[in-house]
Formats: structure tokens, sequence, C-alpha cells
């Protein structure tokens, strides 16, 4: 069953100059991208800086306001709803930051800290509040000790365990991850990872896990939806995108995360280019000025996505494309 | 190949309001001619410290070198006064850090920040500077055009600026770089882009490399040796394949093993316990409170340096014990 459904979500941010002037720019953050997560799964959005992946997780948790498309949590859709219901069903939607430092209030207490979401949402006498946060910290990993501190005091990962306590407080069915592990270090990451997965198979949580890193996610993901300046290009089961990506930009990416393994030296590939400004995307396929394979038609018509397998490519390269030649060799 | 620079039992503290912070206790580094050599490690291991240290552009007297050697071509550079370092820096060995925006001036044109440099260290004409300027440009793959010159960092993208800073670095010919995280604000993409960029500056260049990374991936796929810092000392030196495939320091293997490369969450491996405070370091082997292997001695003794194969040495009793087939508390201590 999909606890969340998102149908053709387009955000758009309009440039102004000077307030309440008209606008002159559109920011094309997010364009027509539709996904979907099975309850107790993880799907992954992946891609670089500025390819929409943020966006699309805060359209998701009403945080920003869709410009159109559909978003069904909970088989309810959450952009016909009045605040006060939205409120209600949003409950069950939490959120984890990358940076745990601002995103935790440096005036509060680990206590308070954790027991905010319970007292602004929850109706519960003091000493079941006081059970539950304790529960909570346990649940994270974090003695009983840490109660009266701050977030100043404590290290990364554990000041990352607070905030996952806080998107756990109200037993939400969704969480969405949002780098959870790229400001801490590997052997800080591992633990929350494996914090992470663990939660996940107790409590049957559902993660909307964003991150740019691939490794983690190849961890961590059941599916996967890889973005490009605001489009998805390339999604499916993640053992298969993985296994076999179809996309040229799924390839390059892939390709280009450099492997720790010795023996993999000498495979890392190169894709040439930059990123184009998401103001004025390029026409048709947004990939196609640093596509190796480009074609004619990439440059004038929007590849729609179809099924390939199990999954949904955007290219109109044929399916039987060799893509796996992707970008030049880094010499080694 | 030739001996370009060489620290050795590098010794270095801070003071701070707290006390004394012990931050680098015996990194030894050696890097050859046309080397590349990666310093590995988590936050606050002492990596950009070192590096730091090398250029002599740690403030003193906060801080402060309490033992320890640090060569060039052997020449003592712990000798040698401010004047005579500033004048190696940018000729002979140039650093480039890891935010390029926050290390170039936002007010200046590009062309003038690498022609400054060009004409303090060469002492040429403005003309001859901007010959230099565009021929380094063109070394790092950026267009060498008056159009290139006359912008500011700003109108760069992240990747286009952190070329802009290799520029500046390699426009007098250095012979060594120190590269401090030169990709981790970078996208992969991007961060590609600019690992080639560094391998094709030894093929063409010839310029010898210490890349200073947390990323482990970045430093197998471009390094020949690397050197694994933790808490202050490198623990583990050797050929990038050697150690990264048959890692002797209980912490190299722990580290690797941390890695999510392929392995599902359930399957990832943690270190128990956090990084020591270096204000009071644990005696003996600073791993120890955390090591799986850890044998008496590791408590009170700090361990040196021994080789274990072809330029691959350990710092550690339990691996080098083992490493003689006597792996036994008695014979060890």
């Amino acid at each position: 069953m999909n606890l969340l459904q998102v149908e053709d979500l387009t955000v758009h941010f309009h440039i102004r100059r000077g307030l309440g002037k008209k606008s002159v720019d559109t920011v094309h953050a997010v364009d027509d991208v539709s996904f979907a997560i099975t309850e107790g799964e993880t799907l992954a959005l992946v891609g670089e800086s500025g390819c929409g992946k943020s966006t699309a997780a805060r359209a998701v948790l009403q945080l920003v306001r869709p410009t159109s498309g559909a978003i069904r949590f909970l088989d309810q859709d959450l952009t016909g709803l009045n605040s006060r219901r939205r409120r209600k069903v949003m409950r069950d939607a939490q959120v984890v930051f990358q940076d745990p430092y601002s995103s935790l209030n440096p005036r509060m207490t680990v206590h308070d800290l954790v027991a905010e979401p319970l007292k602004a949402q929850a109706r519960m006498s003091a000493m079941e509040l006081e059970a539950r946060v304790l529960s909570l910290l346990e649940m994270v990993g974090l003695g009983t000790q840490h109660l009266w501190r701050r977030s100043h005091e404590f290290s990364g990962g554990q000041c990352q365990r607070i905030a996952i306590a806080r998107a756990l407080a109200l037993d939400p069915k969704l969480v969405v991850l949002d780098e959870p592990t790229s400001a801490l270090d590997v052997s800080v990451q591992a633990r929350i990872l494996v914090l992470l997965d663990d939660l996940q198979r107790r409590l049957g949580l559902t993660y909307l896990f964003i991150a740019h890193d691939l490794a983690v996610v190849e961890s961590m993901a059941h599916s996967l939806a890889v973005m490009y300046l605001g489009h998805i290009v390339e999604q499916g089961p993640a053992a298969e995108v993985f296994g076999g990506p179809r996309h040229p930009y799924t390839v390059a990416l892939l390709r280009s995360s450099p492997s720790p393994d010795p023996e993999e030296r000498g495979t890392m590939k190169v894709l040439e280019g930059d990123v184009p400004s998401a103001v004025r995307p390029p026409a048709g396929c947004r990939f196609h000025p640093r596509c190796p394979f480009r074609m004619d038609i990439c440059t004038t018509e929007y590849p729609q996505p179809h099924a390939v397998g199990g999954r949904l490519v955007s290219c109109h390269l044929p399916d039987d494309f060799d893509t796996s030649e992707t970008g030049s060799a880094v010499l080694v | 190949m030739d001996e370009l620079l060489r620290v050795r039992g590098l010794r270095l503290q801070f003071r701070s309001m707290r006390g004394v912070v012990k931050a680098l206790d015996g990194v030894d580094l050696t890097v050859h001619d046309r080397e590349i050599v990666g310093l590995v490690g988590e936050s606050g291991c002492g990596k950009t410290i070192t590096g730091l240290a090398i250029l002599g552009l740690l403030q003193r007297p906060q801080a402060e070198i309490t033992g320890g050697e640090i060569s060039y071509r052997g020449e003592d550079l712990l000798a040698k006064s401010d004047k005579e370092m500033q004048d190696l820096r940018g000729r002979e060995i140039s650093m480039v850090f890891q935010d390029p925006l926050a290390s170039l001036n936002p007010v200046f044109t590009v062309g003038h920040q690498i022609g400054d440099v060009v004409r303090i260290h060469k002492g040429v004409s403005r003309r001859q500077s901007r010959e230099i300027t565009l021929k380094a440009l063109a070394e790092v793959g950026l267009p060498a055009s008056d159009e290139t010159l006359k912008r500011y960092p700003h109108q760069f993208s992240g990747g286009m600026r952190q070329r802009v800073c290799m520029a500046m670095a390699l426009a007098c010919g250095s012979p060594l770089l120190i590269a401090d995280e030169p990709t981790t604000a970078l996208d992969v993409t991007i961060q590609a882009q600019i690992l080639r960029l560094l391998l094709r500056l030894r093929e063409e260049l010839g310029v010898a490399q210490v890349i200073i990374t947390h990323n482990v991936g970045v430093a197998a796929q471009s390094c020949d040796r690397i050197a694994v810092m933790y808490a202050g000392s490198v623990v583990e030196e050797g050929p990038v394949v050697e150690v990264l495939s048959r890692p002797r320091h209980p912490y190299t293997i722990a580290l690797y093993e941390c890695l999510p490369h392929g392995h599902t969450a359930a399957e990832l491996q943690t270190i128990p316990g956090t990084v020591p405070d270096l204000i009071s370091p644990p005696p003996g082997c600073r791993f120890h409170p955390r090591c799986k292997h850890v044998l008496d001695v590791c408590r009170t003794t700090k361990p040196e340096p021994v080789q274990v194969g072809g330029r691959h040495w350990v710092s550690c009793f339990w691996a080098t014990g083992q490493e003689s087939g006597t792996h036994d508390r008695e014979v060890v201590s």
C-alpha cells in the first residue's frame, strides 16, 4: 500500500525585484515530479545540489506551497485540506534535517526539545509525558544523564539522535530524512544509519530519504528516484537502478562517486560541464547539454517517463542502448 | 624519486581557555617528487593542522610546535623565519582550501588576485604577470581569456572557483600542493572533474600533492600513498592499494568497515565510543579506549611506527605483534 503518493508535483519560486514588485523570473525547482512510497519502505531522492530534492520533500511536508500537483498522504489529498485538518494529518509526517546544530534550539534542554512536540500535539498527563520522553531517548540510544543538557554540549551524532527522538515523539508514519548523515563523520554516520534502519524495522516507519551520497543511499533505500534540475530522470527498485542504471545521468552519477575499494581504482568516470541554472532550464531533456548521447530530439522535446522493466526512465534513447560508456576516464 | 617533504614525529599543541590541547602527537608523512599522498581521517584528527603547520600558517604563540621535524628538500622549515616562510609559500609549497568562496576575495577580480600572487613572488611586470595568469588559468581548465580575468569570484560556479584557487596556487610553479578537502564542498560530478584535474596536474606539470580528505573514496581513487590519522597521530602509512586492501591498524580496519559502500545498513560495522578530548587524551595509544584488540601495553606506551611491508608503516602493538607471528601479550609487552 502506498503511504504517500505524489503526482505531477511542481514547485516554482518567483524572483522579485524589490518588495511587492512583480516577478521578473521563475526558478523551476521541481517540475512534474511523481513518486510513491510503499508503507514501511524507504524511497531515496538523490541528486546534486539544486536538483530540487529538498524542495520536493518540503512540499510533501507542506512547508512550501506546491505550484501544482497532488500529494496524497494516508489516503487524503493534502492540497484540499484546511489548516486544522492538515495539522492533524501532518502529525504523522515528521522530519530530520541535515545540520542538527541549526535544527535544535540551543536554549532548550534535551528534555524540552523532545517534549515540545508532545506538548503541542499530544494530550497526555505530566507523568505520561516524562515516561514518553525517557522511552524516546532510550530508543535513540541516549542515556538519562543527558536529559538536562543543551545541544552545544553534544557531538553531531548525538544531536542527530536528539533530532530523531524529536521526530519520533508523535509516533509518525512517515519520516523525511533530509541528508541526515551528510554533516557527520563516517564512523558516526554508520551508527546513525544502523539506528535508522533498526527504528524502521521496529516501528514500521516509512522513510523519504534525501541524499547525495549514493553509497549511503544504497545501504538504506528500497527504491530510488534520481533527480536532475527539477525532473526525476529515473526511478525504480534500488537494486535494479544500482545494478544497471539506464539514464545517462544515473550512470554518470554512479560512475563519478569515488569508490573506497582499491580494486576499483581507475573505474571512475567524469561527466563534463556544470549543472545549468534552474531559472532558465534547457529546453527538452534538461540533461541534454551534458549528455554524451544527445540527439536532436533531446534539445526540443521533454522525454516522458516510460516503463523499462520495473523502472520509469525519462530518456529518448532506445531501451536497449548501451549507456555504460558515459563520461571519460580519470587518469590513474 | 627525490624526497620533497618530510615530517617526522611532529607534535603540536594549542593553548585554549580550557587547557592545553595536544592537537598533534606524532605525525609522520613523506612526500616524494610527483607523488600524491592522501592524509585521511575524521574531523578533529589534525589533518588540516598538519597542512597548516607545514606551511607555517599557525598563529603563535597560541600554537606551539613541541617536537618533531618538518623539512622540505632537506631544509628545516621549523628553523626558517616568517619572512623566509612567506617567500616559500606560493613559490615552493601552495595550499588550496575546502571552501573556495571563502578563500577568494569577493571585491577583487580573479585576474587581479592571481596577478598579485605572481607579481609578489616573481617580481615581474603587470604585462608578464597577466601572461602567467592566463597560462595558469588554462592549466586548470578555465578559459584563458580577458573575460575570465575580469570576473569576480561570485560569477563562477563552485567547481570553477576551486579551479581558480588552484590556478592561484600553481601560478608560480609550486612543485608541492597541499589540497585541504578540495572537493568536499562540491557535488559528485564536479568532484570527479576536480580529482581528474589534480591527477592531470601531476602528469603534465609534475606537481606533487598532499590531499587532505575525510573521504576514503577520494583517497582511494586519486592517491599513490595514504596516511591515516586518528586523534593527532598518523597510525598507518603506506601505498594506497596495500593499506586499503590489507589494513593493519585496528582504526584503519574499523574506519573501512564503517563505509556504507556496497553494504546494507544492517551489515554496517561501527566503532564504539567517541573521539577523545585532546586536552586530556588517553595515555599510550590514543585509540586504545575504542580498540577491539587492546593489549595491556597499549594503555601505557605509545606505539612507534614499525615497517610491515614495502614503505608500509603501522603504529600498533597488536598489528605488529601479529605480523611476527608471536601475537601474545607476554611477548609484546
